[in-house]
């Protein structure tokens, strides 16, 4: 029986195949797996916020795009990833409630989702695959023995990517 | 500090749940007088938890929820949030709409502005109690409605206090009806820096 490891909110959770690493209800979060399809080693991050010099309370790291994502990345290494066969996978980011006056804070899903994919680039990881915007929740996971990262939502369905 | 919530005293813990109280009792009989049933409420349970355990207080982060959300203004900002498992909520739109139980499948436009005006309903008459309980005056924004995984729909406020701290204050009251048919969750979460100022308001600084 594969292991299935539960990621809280801003938590993070690495692991090889058979396992798959699933987060719940992820709102204006980010869902953001990397994996080595290799070695078959990978991570799955929850983040809240883009940026930890903004907040501040930083002192958990999984919970900011810009200090979660290379922690991830150094415990997929010692797991024995190889960096340049690393591929990233991003899903989440949507707006819950519309209002007229959206502030910044109700914006954060797109913000979370632009600060994900710019840790990213600056780490030079490829994004295979994303599901972000959009206006309802995500069930994430993804499968470490083939790479598959399945979203699940109430009303559109489940898709992987 | 960065954690303020972390470190209340059990007389400042006391305090919030009386608050917690007379807010919900006003809401409670608001609710009950509109769709003319009695409604039981249980004893505000005022928790300090890490944020990522916040949806385990409704039965987990994919439990499927009508919320209506609506930020707080004035001295003490805060966000309102009221959570009704979907089945409450369909129920609950029974009622209002004058429909046989069950009727109700799925939300339309007049169901959506039902429910966003009991949550309007709701969080005056809590607001109302607080001010009468604190002197501290605070107006709430118009609602805003969605369905979705409680998860979801609480990360809107858990992102916010998360730019503060990893612990979120909530004071959470459980209301039933007799007969059982509707549960819902009302939750009053202060801002971080509101909170001093609620407390002080009464009196346990």
């Amino acid at each position: 029986m594969p292991e299935l490891v539960k990621v809280g909110m801003a938590d993070a959770k690495v692991g090889t195949a058979p396992s798959t690493l699933i987060s719940y209800g992820l709102g204006s979060c980010i869902g953001i797996s990397l994996y080595d399809p290799q070695t078959k080693v990978g991570g799955l991050l929850h983040i809240m916020l883009p940026d930890s010099t903004q907040s501040r309370a930083n002192e958990n790291r999984a919970k900011f795009a810009d200090t979660g994502i290379p922690d991830m990345l150094n415990e997929v290494l010692k797991l024995g990833a190889s960096r340049s066969r690393l591929v990233a996978k991003i899903a989440g980011g949507a707006q819950m409630f519309a209002f007229a006056n959206a502030t910044d804070i109700m914006r954060v899903g797109q913000r979370n989702a632009q600060a994900a994919k710019d840790v990213l680039a600056g780490l030079g990881i490829p994004i295979i695959g994303e599901d972000t915007g959009g206006s309802y929740g995500r069930t994430v996971s993804i499968d470490l023995s083939n790479g598959v990262y399945k979203v699940k939502t109430i009303d559109k369905g489940e898709k992987e990517i | 500090m960065s954690d303020d919530v972390a470190s209340l005293s059990a007389n400042q813990m006391d305090a919030l749940r009386e608050i917690g109280n007379v807010g919900a009792g006003n809401s409670a009989t608001a609710l009950s007088q509109i769709i003319n049933r009695r409604i039981d409420m249980n004893v505000p349970r005022v928790s300090i938890v890490p944020l990522g355990d916040v949806p385990d207080l409704v039965g987990g982060p994919d439990v499927m929820v009508v919320g209506v959300f609506l930020r707080v203004y004035g001295k003490a900002p805060s966000n309102i949030l009221f959570l009704l498992p979907r089945d409450s909520a369909f129920y609950l739109v029974d009622m209002l709409m004058g429909k046989k139980r069950g009727d109700t499948q799925k939300l339309d436009f007049m169901d959506e502005s039902a429910l966003m005006e009991i949550g309007n309903i709701l969080s005056g008459a809590y607001l109302n109690a607080l001010f009468n309980f604190t002197n501290i005056s605070l107006l709430p924004t118009i609602p805003a409605l969605a369905m979705d995984m409680a998860g979801a729909i609480l990360s809107v406020v858990l992102i916010q206090l998360g730019q503060m701290g990893d612990h979120a204050l909530v004071i959470e009251t459980e209301f039933n009806t007799d007969d059982e048919g509707i549960k819902g969750h009302f939750f009053l979460v202060p801002d971080p820096g509101s909170l001093e100022t609620i407390l002080s308001a009464v009196g346990v600084e």
